[in-house]
């Protein structure tokens, strides 16, 4: 079942002093499904926030129609089964975090010994223990995205959409972000966030969305959207000249250490058939396959298509 | 409902009451009260009606400064700073975020006006002053607080903070000189342009309605139903004002 459901949706701005309609989103069509991660990727300016704010009701779409668990994207009803983080948040600094999260705890409606006791485990659970009585002012902007993210969790959302969960986080800020995202799908929450960092989807995400200039590219699993046929070898080696080399391209040299590109299995076979024990030395064989990156970029640069049939938006 | 108009209320009072310039404008209201007493000095005779007068005059003066420069910010501060997109992302309606906003600052401006009306009293109570009708006039002051705070809150909805301050404060003058339009009517000839001066009398907010300050200072009478009339044309006025101001909020793009 699909809990949050986009059908040809289109929306663009105009200028204060222009007529001109600029189009933001074009034709959109995308459906998250139940207890899926769904990753929403694209460049800056794609449209990945306004997709956000048009499926939280906080904008208005010029044509299509957005559905959150089968309602209406304005509807308050459909709100109580929602989560979000805005993309670097700005909260309420004059709040400390107890107080911010209780506010939040207070506009669902939850009692004085609940709001406690969620509250608390919040805390706990972004690692914010022991600074919820610290005012938000006073916190990191890590600490900032982790109180942000308890207030999207502090109703036990069954839809959590997250605009750029990980931007601006360090190595570990985002190792946990990644953590709490996958917690949630192991309790049979849907996630929904929106990114550039394509390390992270191509790790946790079920399913992809490519957006470029409004533009669904491509939605589907990572697998069915990027070739996973290895494409090239890269061989490191020691001890070996380049005249020596039967074949191959030398990519980078450092002292008596080459790392040699080759094209095909026969081309990697005579390579290789140089390490006879005696001479030359093998330091690495990596098989280089399309990441989720290459697609990313090609698409982004408007390039010819690369994602196989039926993968492919629109 | 309630109980989310509460909530954001509360929050919103919070951020008020932490906000240094309410302090400031507190410290220079309860100055300027205290003021008064110095420039009594220099009057013969008429002592009780300057520090009335004064008092009163202070109240009012840092009373509208809070409800403009609060209120204007309420709810363009909260799309400025993005605030507002985690709080309309929870079950709320649009119009519950704009009343419970509306309420917080009422309820900012009680505990400011209570405030600024006890150091007053004092200062009275200890010159012998005391008058049970200055209470009256603080409460009609009050009420055109709220009336204000209405307003700043529709202007916030349409438009910048600056803008909206503008226009409050314009509204709040030209509330305050509405007869002049009708010494206008009274002179023009036309049917159009006097009807036009009627519609702008109506619409227009009337804040003599809630203003008594002279009479009360000078010992005048003040007229029977007067806190009647001023509290129905508080609730109709201001609930006029509201409930555009939820219609607009209702449609903003929150961009």
């Amino acid at each position: 079942m699909a809990v949050l459901e986009l059908s040809g949706v289109s929306k663009s701005y105009r200028t204060h002093l222009s007529l001109r309609k600029y189009w933001i989103l074009r034709d959109l069509s995308l459906s998250v499904r139940e207890g899926e991660i769904f990753g929403f990727i694209g460049t800056n300016g794609a449209g990945k926030t306004t997709t956000i704010k048009l499926a939280l009701g906080l904008i208005f779409p010029d044509g299509g129609s957005i559905r959150l668990f089968g309602e209406e994207a304005t509807s308050v009803q459909a709100r109580r089964r929602l989560g979000f983080l805005p993309e670097n948040p700005y909260l309420y600094d004059y709040l400390t975090g107890i107080e911010f999260l209780d506010f939040h705890a207070r506009l669902f409606g939850l009692g004085a010994a609940e709001r406690r006791r969620r509250v608390r485990e919040l805390l706990e659970r972004v690692g914010l223990g022991n600074r919820g009585e610290r005012q938000l002012r006073h916190y990191s902007k890590g600490m900032l995205q982790r109180i942000g993210l308890a207030q999207a969790l502090i109703n036990d959302p069954e839809l959590v959409i997250l605009d750029e969960p990980m931007s601006g986080l360090d190595p570990i800020g985002r190792r946990e972000v990644r953590d709490i995202i996958l917690d949630l799908k192991a309790r049979g929450r849907t996630i929904f966030f929106s990114t550039h960092i394509l390390s992270d989807t191509e790790m946790i995400c079920d399913r992809v969305g490519l957006l470029v200039r409004g533009n669904l590219k491509a939605v589907g699993r990572i697998d069915d959207l990027v070739s996973r046929e290895v494409r090239f070898w890269e061989v490191g080696l020691k001890g070996v000249r380049e005249q020596g080399l039967p074949c191959g391209r030398v990519v980078s040299r450092r002292d008596d250490q080459i790392l040699v590109r080759v094209e095909s299995q026969d081309e990697l076979r005579r390579v290789l058939a140089l390490v006879n024990g005696h001479g030359p030395s093998l330091l690495s064989v990596t098989p280089a396959r399309q990441s989720l990156e290459d697609l990313f970029i090609r698409e982004a640069r408007g390039e010819a298509p690369s994602a196989p049939e039926g993968a492919r938006a629109g | 409902m309630p109980a989310r108009v509460f909530a954001i209320a509360l929050n919103t009072f919070r951020e008020a009451i932490r906000n240094r310039v309410l302090y400031l404008l507190l410290v220079f209201a309860v100055a300027m009260i205290s003021f008064a007493q110095i420039l009594s000095l220099l009057t013969v005779g008429s002592e009780d009606k300057i520090i009335k007068d004064f008092g009163l005059a202070s109240i009012d003066l840092f009373g509208v400064l809070t409800s403009v420069f609060i209120g204007i910010g309420l709810v363009s501060k909260e799309i400025e700073r993005r605030t507002v997109y985690t709080l309309l992302a929870k079950p709320i309606h649009r119009y519950e975020f704009v009343l419970g906003k509306y309420a917080g600052l009422v309820l900012t401006l009680l505990v400011n006006t209570a405030v600024m009306t006890l150091w007053f009293l004092i200062i009275l109570a200890v010159k012998g002053m005391f008058d049970p009708r200055l209470l009256l006039a603080v409460l009609l002051l009050f009420f055109q607080f709220l009336l204000i705070t209405a307003l700043a809150v529709l202007f916030s909805c349409l438009s910048s903070p600056i803008l909206a301050s503008v226009f409050t404060l314009c509204l709040y003058a030209i509330g305050h000189l509405l007869w002049s339009l009708d010494l206008l009517q009274a002179k023009l000839k036309g049917g159009a342009a006097r009807a036009l001066c009627d519609v702008l009398y109506y619409l227009l907010p009337n804040l003599a309605n809630f203003d008594i300050k002279g009479q009360v200072v000078h010992g005048l009478p003040v007229a029977a139903g007067t806190l009647g009339l001023a509290a129905a044309y508080l609730v109709l006025y201001g609930a006029a004002v509201l409930s555009v101001a939820c219609a607009v909020f209702q449609r903003k793009e929150l961009q």
